[in-house]
């Protein structure tokens, strides 16, 4: 297209600050790479942009079921973008049956713009077509505005096998409909199909084109949506959490990943296997959970701090090693990517369930450091934060982040890496003999570390309790002392903390207080209630253990404290649920415990992120019941 | 000094190390055990050997034979029960450069840590795998092992064990990738000596099976064999390890085994009715797996920035 054709198209087409786009198809149709291209193309025009996978529920379901709706959800806007939203405006269906799930999601909303083919109309089958007809007359009953467009036959007249293809004819469409540049988007067609031939580079881009000019006429609508303002000369990357961990691994100059395959985790140690030897690194892939912390662990020992990433059940075996590295003072990044919990639970969907396990999961007293990351962004630098914490505090990092930051894409500042973020060279000087091992600072429980090479360093370390010289002792003294001293490095940490900032005022009527991925959310709907004249604000926690300090004070500015997570809690109003035996989520039980604060809490456990939507209606319902 | 130049004087400083730089703490061990005999091989091993102290690391699991880091003068991890061998592959992994020695027992390596003992040989990292077999879990007093013979009493099963024992070797000889497999009874120093050393000198994971006595839970297993020395049956050869003519007094039943022979070792491993004492095989060319996981250690800050950059590069937009 011309750059005078953009500017006509501009001209006419509608001007809105952000929108909702759905993909849904069959899984294996090629949604999610024309939504992340389209979200890839939208961010490089300067838009807000977040993507999220909709991922089926089995690896190959059936076509044409419910349960297999795969796609992806791409929310731009004229601002940040910083989570999914609630419902989407318009959306692209290969089949009928997929928009079911996502109708039971609550997805879709009236006045939602459904693209369908409508080859279904004209199935052999009849009762697929019969099936074609009733969603149709349904949807349109549920008020979404239904055009039926022959997608299918219209790529057929460019590839024989419109079932590869289609994808990017609907990318063309998208294109012409938000008012997209066909060069950027030719231009991330060339990167995305590099190592395969010309041709298909070239069908490619004939499909965009088709797709484009399929849109053009046959829409009669057309968006626009304005830049960021504020971008000019900043440069930024897109990527996923799990992506941005693996630059996080690298950023921080660690050599080793030791993992074994756990969704959704793994992703993150596929890209990095894909690279890593780039940067001198090595993924190990070992034989289960244990193991690979084992490895991870030994590496560390040896002076070469290492990452071990993982999902719930493999943190739940992961338990005794890194009861081992709090014992013997080993540092050690370890990367939880939340997944619904219990037992094998929701593989490929999010939850907030880990946090508790995580701080307390190991039998006897085992201080670690426990973060988590709020955005994909912090994906990246918290690993390069956590391997510096492990090794000036001599212990193991947990940093979790989860599925929803794992495959959520999102615009961010490129960091400008130095040869402070990575890891020193390893320590080879001699080391004092007069130094024990554990030459414990008890002012502070720090202590330096012996590194296998040094002349003069040799020590056993040994899980069993032990005194400063490393000697296996039982006596009631040394055993105080070793938990004395380990659990005095989260005290000396917090100490170097601040307040967390609250967002909005600083008193009020409500607080509410999240962790991880749910910021975005939970701000969008404060910042909804403020502007309805709530007295509402919030305040997002990265440092779980040790908490981050003036909570307390923070707390008595507001009328209510509560938290709003993605794991379990008992519903007061549920059957048998007292005050006294209610369950709470995760954060309030930590917070409750840690300040005296009578902390409410609402969280749901539905697989899904929270939408701002939803987060809005709790906040007004809890604000009413302050009222009364 | 003397008028010596500074070359002259760097070889008046050259280390010599004594036994009594690899001794660590007293070895508590029961009287009798037949682990003070092994600590006493690697002792003397590692001074011959003139390996620098704090270039070894001793690692274990957990069990009286898991003691042995203590009591050495090394680097070592104490770790956890099954787990030697995974914190040891971490530690060879981006140091290949450290000599490291796995001190694990039958519980340990042939039970709870049976994933990674199969998975260990299958790396082949260059580590020297020393099992200590008592056929007994010795530490927590005398419960069943994986190597208890059927029908031996213990706490666990005062009636008798109640499964046939599992064959270490057979197993560790069908592994894949296997490069070095030794047997040897605690009771031949000269021979648990020149084993070890065989197992060390290995470009790969020297696995050794001692059989070791405890006399205060598992006596009466040992003393058969020690009553039985026929049952032994010493394997030699001229690519073998040399054998002291006082070994071949003590072992009377020799045969010759090349050690290249992965089936002859096989074939002697399964056969129930002689115990096997010398190595069984040895592949100095098998595959390492630090040769993969030790790539790019040696890139500098510099370099390693600059692949950084080229990956941050890619997702700029
Ligand atoms: C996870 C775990 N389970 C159980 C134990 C208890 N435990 C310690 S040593 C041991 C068995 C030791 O037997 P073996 O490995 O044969 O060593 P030995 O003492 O005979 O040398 C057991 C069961 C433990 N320490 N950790
Ligand atoms: S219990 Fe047995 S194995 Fe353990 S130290 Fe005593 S004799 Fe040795
Ligand atoms: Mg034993």
């Amino acid at each position: 297209m011309e750059a005078s054709q953009v500017v006509e198209a501009a001209l006419q087409a509608e001007l809105i600050h952000e929108h909702i786009v759905e993909i849904v198809s069959d899984s294996g149709e090629g949604a999610q790479k024309a939504g992340q291209t389209f979200g890839s193309v939208s961010a490089r025009m300067g838009n807000g942009v977040w993507t999220v996978e909709i991922i089926p529920a089995e690896i190959k379901p059936p076509a044409r079921s419910p349960a297999g709706a795969s796609g992806i959800r791409i929310r731009l806007g004229s601002k940040q973008v910083t989570n999914m939203g609630d419902q989407a405006d318009l959306v692209v269906a290969f089949n009928e049956q997929v928009l079911y799930s996502r109708i039971a999601n609550g997805a879709y909303k009236a006045g939602t713009v459904l693209l369908i083919d409508s080859k279904w109309r004209e199935d052999p089958v009849a009762e697929v077509q019969a099936q074609y007809n009733r969603a149709l007359v349904e949807f349109r009953e549920n008020g979404l505005i239904v055009h039926e467009l022959p997608l299918e036959q219209a790529c057929r007249e460019i590839t024989p096998n419109p079932l590869v293809g289609k994808n990017m004819f609907v990318l063309g469409m998208l294109c012409r409909i938000y008012s997209r540049d066909l060069d950027i988007a030719r231009n991330e067609i060339a990167t995305i199909f590099k190592r395969k031939s010309d041709k298909v580079i070239e069908i490619n881009h004939l499909l965009l084109q088709a797709g484009y000019d399929f849109a053009r006429d046959n829409l009669n609508f057309q968006f626009q949506i304005p830049p960021q303002s504020g971008l000019e000369g900043k440069r930024f990357i897109v990527t996923n959490g799990n992506t941005a961990l693996g630059l996080g691994v690298m950023a921080a100059g660690m050599e080793l990943v030791s993992m074994y395959p756990i969704t959704p985790a793994t992703s993150a140690s596929h890209y990095l296997a894909d690279v890593f030897h780039e940067v001198g690194g090595f993924v190990h892939q070992a034989e289960d959970e244990i193991a690979a912390i084992a490895f991870a662990i030994g590496s560390s020992f040896a002076g070469k701090t290492a990452c071990t990433i993982t999902s719930g059940p493999g943190l739940a075996l992961k338990t005794e090693l890194l009861a081992l590295a709090v014992m013997g003072e080993i540092p050690l990044v370890l990367a939880v990517v939340q997944r619904g919990g219990p037992s094998t639970g929701l593989p490929t969907k999010v939850e907030q369930g880990d946090l508790l396990a995580s701080i307390f999961g190991e039998p006897g007293d085992a201080p670690k450091v426990v973060v988590a990351a709020a955005t994909i962004e912090e994906c990246l630098h918290f690993v390069v934060m956590s391997r510096r914490l492990a090794e000036t505090f001599r212990t193991p990092v947990l940093l979790l982040t989860d599925a929803n930051l794992a495959t959520g894409q999102q615009p961010y500042p490129r960091p400008e890496p130095s040869h402070e973020w990575l890891a020193p060279h390893i320590d080879q000087t001699d080391w004092d003999p007069n130094v024990p091992p554990y030459d414990w600072d008890p002012e502070t429980g720090l202590s330096p570390r012996p590194i296998p090479g040094m002349v003069g360093g040799h020590y056993v370390l040994t899980g069993l309790a032990h005194t400063n010289e490393s000697k296996v002792a039982y006596d009631s003294k040394s055993n105080q002392l070793g938990c004395d001293m380990r659990s005095r490095k989260m005290a000396a940490l917090a100490g170097t903390l601040k307040p967390p900032k609250v967002y909005g005022d600083p008193e009020g009527d409500l607080l509410v207080v999240g962790w991880g991925s749910t910021l975005g959310a939970i701000e969008e709907a404060v910042d909804r209630a403020r502007a309805q004249g709530h007295k509402v604000s919030s305040l997002h926690l990265r440092f779980l253990s040790p908490l981050e300090p003036g909570l307390k004070e923070i707390f008595s500015h507001f009328r209510r404290v509560m938290t709003v997570e993605i794991n379990y809690s008992d519903d007061l109003t549920a059957p048998l649920i007292t005050p006294e035996n209610r369950r709470f989520s995760q954060l309030a039980w930590l917070l409750r415990a840690q300040t005296l604060v009578d902390v409410d809490c609402w969280s749901v456990v539905l697989g899904a992120p929270l939408q701002p939507g939803m987060i809005h209606q709790v906040l007004l319902r809890r604000l009413e019941s302050l009222e009364g | 000094m003397f008028g010596m130049n500074a070359d002259w004087s760097l070889e008046v400083f050259e280390r010599y190390f004594t036994i009594g730089d690899y001794a660590g703490g007293e070895a508590r061990w029961c009287p009798g055990c037949g682990d003070h005999g092994v600590l006493t091989a690697v002792h003397k091993l590692l001074r011959d050997e003139q390996v620098p102290p704090e270039t070894t690391v001793c690692v274990s699991g957990i069990g009286c034979s898991s003691r042995l880091p203590h009591y050495m003068g090394t680097f070592g991890l104490h770790g956890l029960h099954g787990r030697a061998l995974p914190l040891a592959c971490g530690i060879k992994s981006r140091r290949p450069e450290l000599d490291v020695w796995v001190s694990t027992g039958d519980g340990d390596c042939f039970s709870i840590g049976t994933a990674h003992w199969i998975h260990a040989i299958r790396y082949n990292m260059d580590m020297t795998l020393l099992v200590f077999d008592n056929g007994v879990y010795g530490l927590t007093k005398k419960q069943t092992s994986p190597t208890s013979p059927l029908g031996f009493k213990t706490n666990t099963h005062p009636g008798g064990a109640i499964l046939p024992p599992l064959n270490p070797l057979t197993v560790t000889l069908g592994i894949t990738n296997v490069s070095f497999v030794a047997q040897v009874v605690d009771w031949s120093p000269p021979l648990l000596y020149e084993v070890i050393k065989a197992a060390h000198r290995h470009k790969g994971t020297g696995f050794v099976r001692i059989i070791q006595r405890c006399p205060v839970y598992a006596e009466a297993l040992s003393k058969s064999l020690q009553n039985d020395p026929d049952r032994i049956l010493l394997l030699q050869h001229e690519k073998g390890i040399p054998i002291d003519p006082s070994v071949k007094r003590q072992f009377a039943n020799f045969i010759d085994h090349d050690p290249s022979d992965l089936s002859a070792a096989r074939e002697l491993a399964q056969d129930q009715s002689r115990v096997p004492v010398g190595v069984l095989y040895h592949n100095p060319d098998a595959p390492r797996y630090e040769m993969l996981s030790s790539k790019g250690v040696e890139f500098t800050a510099k370099k390693r920035l600059a692949g950084l950059n080229a990956a941050l590069d890619r997702f700029t937009i």
